[in-house]
């Protein structure tokens, strides 16, 4: 084993089991920071690919901005397991086939997907920021604008929203 | 030496690298404490420490042996495991920034080999930076809502509204500096800065992004949380902040935090805008002193625009009121993103129209 495999087991156990800490813990604080360590043991995981752009990226959006309104709105609505009413089975067993249908999609999707075989992290560079903004700008720059429009479009609706009284 | 293939003598020489940078970090850290002090004792005709040691000297140990002393108390009703875990958080994302500073040009060695004087040299130093800033605020946030004091908790909010607000302004301030040049990696910006003086123009950052360091300048003290931006921890509002319900060497992690923070934060900017290492005829001094001396000599000016950087910033603690907290938000969103947005533009349309 190198380094690089020792790593790479490191990082998925630790992925795995963070990610069945979110679902299993009982305080809405904890899952918050099991799914924060599942983002970081995920941009390792980028790392391992030589995609270090991306690994930051995954850190400064996700672990950074976006979990930090989560934990944001969970410490302002206080709730913890007392508060919490018990579902009914029934939507218990609705939430299971609703989860279990997405993870079959998931599965029949990976399982016909062409997959590139093993990435040596030495010799590829898809994942630097330099071949990563080629593809973008050159390939696929109508997609791009078009979601940084939707982007847009999404803060000012937030904006409009969050304004108390429009006159 | 290679064992499990891992080059063990790379890992120990970085580990090694990695224990000075702490050690200097600490230890700048807690003359920051003590020159704090006597600065403000400056600014406000005082005598500031002077019992321990000469010139209060001794003042940042008694301190610690102070802290070490103090009982530990952890309140009954608090989440003990976050509450724990807060103080080092803190310290952690305090310390990691340092990984990506090059603090001294690299020293040939002599089996014809460098050793660079920069824990991890990454293609994406300036992200890094930027990301660690963007996680920093979870020890705030965790330590004030784990001590389940209402006082802790909106010290919590504020800082990390105020840390988000001010994230924003400083990447689009950073957006223009990349433009100018062209690489994410912190050493290849300290190179590019190399000397004082080229092709008529100045080489520091500064001289080409003033408006930009401005608003770097402006976001950096935000995060840090010092004053006038220390709404995190308003003594009259908030009693004490997030670290209301810490007491012991776990107060002092926070304390101590901010102070390292302090000096990480200077040396950033240090690197991005003020010439990093690089100094006025530093060509003529390489060609008249051996390799090491020079990069020693380098360390120390580093060093001391670090100190001059620390020491603008304490002025400014002790010269400015702090804002109120409809201020600051209002200066974050409705002045410095539209500012560092004009600049973004402005940096643009010189590079394509004017300096081709």
């Amino acid at each position: 084993m190198d380094i690089l495999q020792i790593l790479f087991w490191v990082l998925t156990i630790m992925a795995i089991g963070c990610a069945l800490g979110v679902v299993l813990s009982r305080n809405p604080v904890n899952s918050v920071i099991f799914l924060i360590l599942t983002f970081f043991a995920i941009s390792g995981h980028y790392l391992l690919l030589n995609a270090q752009f991306l690994a930051i990226v995954n850190i400064i959006v996700y672990a950074g901005a976006i979990m930090v309104l989560f934990l944001f709105v969970i410490m302002l609505m206080n709730m913890n397991a007392d508060t919490e009413p018990q579902k009914s089975w029934l939507v218990q067993l609705a939430g299971v086939v609703s989860g279990g249908t997405l993870f079959l999609v998931i599965i029949a999707a990976i399982s016909k997907a062409n997959l590139l075989g093993v990435i040596q992290p030495e010799t590829t560079n898809i994942g630097l920021i330099k071949v990563l903004g080629q593809v973008l700008y050159k390939e696929y720059v109508l997609p791009f604008e078009i979601s940084s429009v939707l982007f847009l479009s999404a803060m000012i609706g937030a904006i409009v929203i969050g304004k108390k009284d429009m006159e | 030496m290679i064992l499990l293939e891992i080059d063990w003598f790379f890992i120990l020489s970085k580990g090694g690298l990695i224990m000075a940078i702490i050690l200097t970090s600490f230890g700048v850290a807690a003359y920051a404490t003590w020159g704090e002090r006597k600065v403000a004792a400056v600014m406000q005709d005082r005598y500031g420490p002077n019992r321990a040691g000469p010139f209060g000297l001794l003042q940042p140990l008694a301190d610690g042996l102070k802290l070490f002393m103090k009982e530990e108390i952890i309140p009954t009703n608090s989440s003990k495991f976050l509450f724990l875990l807060a103080p080092f958080l803190f310290m952690l994302t305090a310390l990691m920034t340092s990984a990506v500073i090059p603090w001294g040009p690299d020293i040939p060695l002599a089996d014809g080999g460098f050793f660079a004087l920069q824990v991890a040299d990454v293609n994406i130093g300036i992200l890094f930076v930027f990301g660690v800033v963007s996680i920093g605020v979870y020890g705030a946030m965790l330590g004030g809502w784990a001590s389940n004091n209402k006082f802790s908790l909106l010290s919590a909010i504020r800082s990390a509204s105020q840390s988000i607000s001010y994230e924003l302004a400083m990447g689009i301030s950073l957006i223009a500096l990349i433009m100018l040049s062209g690489s994410l990696s912190l050493r290849d910006i300290a190179q590019q800065q190399h000397g004082f003086w080229d092709n008529g123009y100045f080489t520091w950052n500064f001289f080409k992004q003033p408006l930009g360091f401005l608003i770097f300048f402006v976001c950096s003290m935000a995060e840090m949380n010092r004053a006038p931006f220390d709404l995190a921890e308003c003594d009259s509002e908030l009693n004490m902040g997030y670290h209301l319900e810490y007491s012991s060497m776990k107060l002092g992690l926070f304390l101590f935090a901010e102070y390292i923070n302090m000096f990480i934060g200077s040396a950033v900017m240090v690197t991005l805008y003020f010439g990093s290492y690089n100094f006025p005829g530093m060509d003529a001094l390489a060609a008249s002193v051996s390799p090491v001396i020079f990069a020693l000599i380098c360390v120390g000016v580093f060093f001391a625009k670090v100190t001059g950087m620390i020491l603008f910033i304490m002025f400014i603690r002790w010269t400015l009121p702090r804002f109120r907290y409809d201020q600051l938000m209002n200066l974050g969103w409705k002045s410095l993103i539209p500012l560092a947005l004009f600049n973004m533009l402005l940096t643009g349309a010189l590079m394509l129209w004017v300096f081709k």
